[in-house]
């Protein structure tokens, strides 16, 4: 089948492909054919302006969105849909979700579970899921926990924790169902600017483990740094992608100057 | 510092003795009040149409307090067991993507919130006249014998008579419960929507699914919401069983008392009676509401706040579709 020609497999070392992927609002049409590839391992850094489509287009690779047209795969399995005979199916309910528990993600606006514990909000998940017993997934939450140095925090309720400190048991909470892939919208745009450091610390932690992640972000130095794929996108499309050192030092195109003018 | 010391140096000026401003009006409310309420005591006492005694002497009779257990408290209890669940369930197919679910959810708040719940009852007393026999089968079956030429087909595996299944109690239970699932619905469905777009989508964004996200995210966060109107509901049913009378149930608080009234001719202090009973039941639910409000209102400023007002709001729908009951 020509189709499956395209899908990649896991060995390609490709954790997410986007193809062609569209995306309108009813008359407004937010994403025009986005292509994307990110590698296993691989931080990938999505700047833009607002309203350009970097939320939206995140949100359609775990399925939040549905997309129009395009394709989206990630770690070879073809997100929302099954291609059988040349037709695409819908995915139930219960497979869609199933492909999300691979994919962690962390929201601007940290969506903690206000009535749960900390300890409450990162065990929820892989017990409710079966990933693991309740005696192993605490322990491993106090791990995660300790690992984003809140290992103190256990019982604390989320309205009693700093932006910063909610951020990180986002992510400790995304991180314990063990995804192959973590999604950053504006991890840090809601932060006071003194908070904003300890949750970049624990995003740089992360890629040094060799997480794949793809981040929506206005923070250039940790484009920088981070970084190793960078994607500028402006009404819907990419405009410009490569090197973050490169593009951030040397935009080819307007867009991008104007862009990068502005923030940097 | 100069024009500190100069301040401190300066003798503290003596506290003003000003003469306050009288409020003679409130002192003619008082006085008017102070007569009226001594001409109601008045009548209390002296009018012989109270009869008081005689009330007291009824009020606590047997059939009286059986009505008031196993009428009165025990079908607000049930009526509102059945409410909120059947409630819940309303309200999670209003909100659903089934087009399907939410039209039946919708016909169905529709019409037993149109229909004032006094009419509903009297409807619900006098159901058994569509059927005699109440049976569990293949439906149509008559009418799919007729098609495979088998004359008067019966294919029923098990009945009541109308008269057993449906008796008052029944049905003005099932009236009321009906009913007030329809009121529940609209107060979960707000409950539902107060909470916060992100945290449906946090604990999608994990795996869950979306009977695990509803259970374990969105109803406990809605709770806060949901529970001070239904304590408004559990009230406004209690004293809506006295409605029953039009089922009409028997065994049942007002029905005892209007019907002492009726048979020694002493209706109206029987209907005091009926005043002060129902005042003691819904004090006591006023006591419970009032700690489980302080509960349920814990730790949250602001949205306790807005909270208050939207429970104004619905304490003022819940009055108003009290009067159209
Ligand atoms: N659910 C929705 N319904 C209608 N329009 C939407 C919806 N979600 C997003 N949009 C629109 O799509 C466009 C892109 O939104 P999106 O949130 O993806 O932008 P963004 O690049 O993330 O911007 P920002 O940097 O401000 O977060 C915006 O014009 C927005 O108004
Ligand atoms: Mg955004």
């Amino acid at each position: 089948m020509p189709t499956q020609a395209t899908a990649p497999t896991a060995e390609s070392g490709l954790m997410v492909r986007a193809e062609q992927v569209h995306k309108s609002f009813g008359p407004l049409e937010v994403l025009k054919g986005i292509d994307l590839e990110v590698r296993s391992g691989e931080v990938c850094c999505l700047l833009g302006p607002s309203g350009s489509g970097k939320s939206t287009f995140l949100r359609c690779i775990n399925h939040l969105e549905k997309i129009d047209a395009g394709r989206i795969w990630v770690d070879g399995d073809l997100i929302g849909y099954r291609e059988r005979g040349g037709k695409l199916h819908e995915m139930r309910d219960k497979e869609v979700a199933a492909q999300r528990q691979a994919i962690g993600m962390v929201f601007q606006r940290f969506n903690l579970f206000p009535h749960m514990t900390v300890l409450g909000n990162v065990v929820e998940a892989p017990v409710l899921l079966r990933r693991s017993k309740k005696a192993e997934a605490r322990e491993r939450a106090a791990e995660l926990l300790e690992r984003v140095g809140l290992g103190d925090k256990l019982g604390a309720y989320p309205g009693q924790l700093s932006g910063g400190q909610q951020q990180r048991v986002a992510i400790a909470r995304a991180l314990a169902m063990r995804p192959k892939l973590m999604l950053f919208d504006e991890p840090t745009s809601a932060l006071d600017p003194e908070l904003v450091g300890e949750v970049l610390d624990t995003m740089k932690d992360l890629a040094r483990d060799g997480m794949t992640m793809i981040v929506v972000t206005h923070e250039i130095g940790f484009a920088r740094e981070v970084g190793d794929h960078l994607v500028f996108m402006d009404g819907g499309v990419v405009v410009e992608q490569g090197d973050p050192r490169e593009v951030i030092a040397a935009p080819r195109h307007e867009r991008t100057k104007a862009f990068l003018a502005k923030v940097l | 510092m100069t024009t500190e010391e100069a301040t401190t140096a300066r003798a503290r000026p003596e506290p003003i003795k000003a003469v306050p401003v009288r409020h003679p009006g409130r002192w003619v409310a008082v006085a008017v009040l102070a007569v009226l309420a001594a001409m109601f005591v008045h009548l209390l006492v002296t009018n012989e149409a109270f009869n008081w005694s005689f009330m007291v002497d009824k009020m606590f009779r047997p059939p009286i307090i059986e009505g008031l257990v196993r009428g009165t408290v025990l079908i607000t209890v049930s009526a509102m067991l059945i409410g909120v669940t059947l409630g819940v369930v309303i309200a999670v197919m209003r909100l659903s993507d089934n087009p399907i679910l939410r039209g039946v959810a919708w016909l169905y708040t529709w019409f037993f919130r149109a229909v004032p719940r006094l009419v509903l009852l009297a409807v619900f007393g006098n159901i058994g006249i569509l059927w005699s026999r109440v049976e569990f089968g293949v439906p149509f079956d008559t009418q799919l014998g007729q098609l495979f030429g088998i004359d008067n087909l019966q294919l029923r595996l098990f009945g009541f008579s109308s008269r057993d299944l449906l008796t008052g109690f029944m049905a003005g239970l099932l009236g009321l419960a009906l009913s007030e699932a329809a009121y529940m619905a609209e107060i979960v469905r707000a409950g539902i929507q107060s909470v916060d777009e992100g945290q449906t989508e946090a604990a999608q964004a994990l795996g869950l699914s979306r009977g695990q996200l509803l259970r374990r995210v969105v109803l406990p966060q809605a709770m806060r919401v949901i529970i001070p109107p239904t304590g408004n509901e559990t009230i406004a049913m209690l004293k809506d069983t006295s409605l029953l009378l039009y089922v009409p149930v028997s065994v049942e608080l007002f029905f005892q008392l209007d019907a002492v009234g009726k048979r020694t001719f002493q209706i109206f202090p029987m209907y005091v009676a009926a005043c002060l009973w129902y005042l003691f039941l819904t004090s006591i639910l006023l006591v419970g509401q009032y700690f489980l409000e302080r509960h349920f209102g814990k730790g949250y400023g602001a949205s306790g706040r807005a909270r208050m007002k939207l429970r104004g709001m619905t304490a003022e729908a819940g009055g108003a579709a009290g009067v159209a009951k």
